[in-house]
């Protein structure tokens, strides 16, 4: 693959724990299965994708669950990587030469720490979105409207229903295309998704994209040199 | 429920093609004169007669009203209201049979997501197919009258057929049929127009000058009509709508929405094809590897 053959092996960088990686790998799981399920029922010409998960009343039935994992997944891995994805200077630094970004000549960005302002956006935006399919879900859902009258007494009229369900669509759809530039951007950038698969990703990936973190994880002994 | 041929549908629920039948059959139509109801329930006990259907013993809440809203198995309720007129100082027992107004535009129809779940036949009748209902309950949130109820038991939705399996073997709906003072009237479209047009002269003679009839325009018409004494204020008969229309957060969601939706979402997977076509992966090189190793093997 490399015109001059490095020295030996590239050296590996730790960069997800095992806990971290199911983690994420459940709510990648239930996500999938959001996804398909909530499209069944988004548009009738995807109506067929219920036949995945045994039909329209099977998938009734499974997605507000798979929404609950989710949901419960991302709090989790919220409050697992909130202390690094808080915003820096740098992120701005970074937006305002997201040109270089797509054109993939990273060595014109600034060294940045485990993620890069993109990555931050994508983290906050669900954030904020999970949140808003959660609320807007449970009023959509039998089991949800009975939670939410009686640990909340909150009392779900019918146009507060019409309004969720215009809400969780368009929730749903900004949240498929962040998706989708999430999921781009680990086949994009090649070395990323061993990352979340090893745990670990090379020198070299941590080099030319998280630079300031490659430094500071060799400053503070994680990379076995040699 | 199959007592109708698919040349007999002239509307599916989230189908993408339809194909219409040569024309539509005659319009039927059931036309209640409240004025003329005595409030005995027999058309909800022919209801639940006629659909094989029980409804367990509630609560007396201290109303008429029994069961106190429309269940799955109650597809008709009578609901009973005391009005003081201010004009005539008479207090007013208005008595209305709700349940399933048969839209000509059915909002249930428009926002079920499960393909020949909700149809309309060619008569107008709109009905549940309940093999192809998935119980997700957008009907309820498509209906402007609040009629379609989920089970809890199936998960599926129901409301009133207007006796599609009765009319399909030349019967009239059952609550028509038990009707003892013919506050239920049953027929064409064409007739229960004529028909409302008599008992509304009959009303204005007696001084209800503001008799009229509830055949609302923001549905396009329902094939379940009302004769009303007081039909400037609808809402006076138990809340029936003044002028209901599908919503538009429905419209939104399930008409333009879903096309939108569809649209964004593809929109961002061809860029990313597209991009990922032209610019190609973004590799890590030697270099990078080198420079890495040469930091990573650097004496602290």
């Amino acid at each position: 693959m490399n015109d001059k053959a490095p020295s030996g092996a590239p050296v590996r960088v730790p960069r997800y724990s095992g806990s971290a990686r199911i983690n994420h790998w459940i709510m990648a799981i239930a996500f999938v299965i959001l996804l398909l399920s909530g499209l069944s029922l988004f548009h009738p010409a995807l109506f067929f994708l219920s036949g995945i998960f045994g039909g329209g009343a099977m998938v009734r039935w499974l997605h507000p669950w798979a929404g609950v994992v989710f949901a419960l997944g991302f709090l989790m891995l919220f409050i697992r990587f909130l202390p690094a994805n808080l915003p820096e200077l740098t992120d701005f630094k970074w937006l305002a030469k997201i040109r270089y970004v797509v054109s993939g000549r990273d060595e014109f960005l600034p060294e940045v720490g485990k993620y890069n302002a993109g990555q931050k956006l994508v983290f906050w935006s669900q954030a904020a979105l999970v949140p808003i399919m959660v609320v807007s879900g449970f009023a959509l859902w039998t089991p949800g409207l009975d939670f939410l009258q009686s640990t909340f007494g909150i009392k779900a009229t019918m146009d507060h229903r019409r309004l969720a369900a215009v809400v969780h669509a368009a929730a749903a759809v900004t949240t498929i295309v962040i998706w989708i530039v999430h999921v781009y951007a680990a086949i994009w950038v090649r070395g990323t998704l061993s990352a979340m698969i090893r745990g670990s990703v090379t020198g070299g990936w941590g080099w030319r994209h998280h630079r300031r973190w490659l430094k500071r994880e060799v400053a503070d002994g994680h990379v076995k040199s040699g | 429920m199959t007592t109708f041929q698919p040349l007999d549908i002239v509307r599916t629920s989230a189908t993408v093609t339809t194909a219409p039948p040569a024309g539509r059959d005659v319009e039927v139509a059931k036309l209640i004169d409240v004025s003329k109801c005595i409030g005995c329930k027999a058309c909800q006990s022919a209801c639940l007669e006629w659909n094989d259907l029980r409804e367990p013993v509630g609560t007396n809440l201290g109303v008429y009203d029994n069961p106190h809203d429309l269940t799955p198995n109650t597809w008709t309720l009578m609901r009973f209201t005391e009005w003081e007129n201010p004009q005539s100082g008479n207090l007013e027992w208005l008595i209305r049979k709700d349940g399933c107004m048969h839209c000509e535009d059915p909002g249930c129809l428009k926002a079920c997501p499960a393909p020949g779940a909700i149809v309309q036949y060619a008569n107008c009748i709109v009905d549940f197919q309940h093999d192809a209902c998935i119980g997700c309950g957008y009907c309820e949130k498509g209906c402007p009258f609040n009629i379609p109820r989920v089970s809890r038991i199936d998960n599926k939705a129901y409301k009133c057929s207007l006796c599609s399996d009765r009319l399909a073997i030349g019967q009239q709906p059952a609550c028509a049929k038990a009707c003892p003072t013919h506050a239920i009237m049953f027929g064409t479209k064409t007739e229960m127009l004529a028909q409302a047009e008599k008992n509304i002269g009959v009303l204005k003679t007696r001084g209800y000058s503001k008799a009229g009839l509830y055949n609302p325009p923001g549905v396009s018409g329902t094939h379940v009509m009302y004769v009303l004494h007081h039909a400037d204020q609808p809402q006076l008969y138990a809340g029936l709508a003044d002028n209901p229309s599908i919503s538009p957060l429905v419209e939104a969601w399930k008409g333009i929405g879903k096309y939108a939706g569809m649209a964004v979402i593809g929109a961002t997977a061809l860029i990313g094809a597209f991009h990922y076509l032209v610019r190609g992966p973004n590799k890590v090189s030697a270099h990078d590897e080198d420079e890495a190793k040469r930091l990573a093997e650097a004496p602290k």
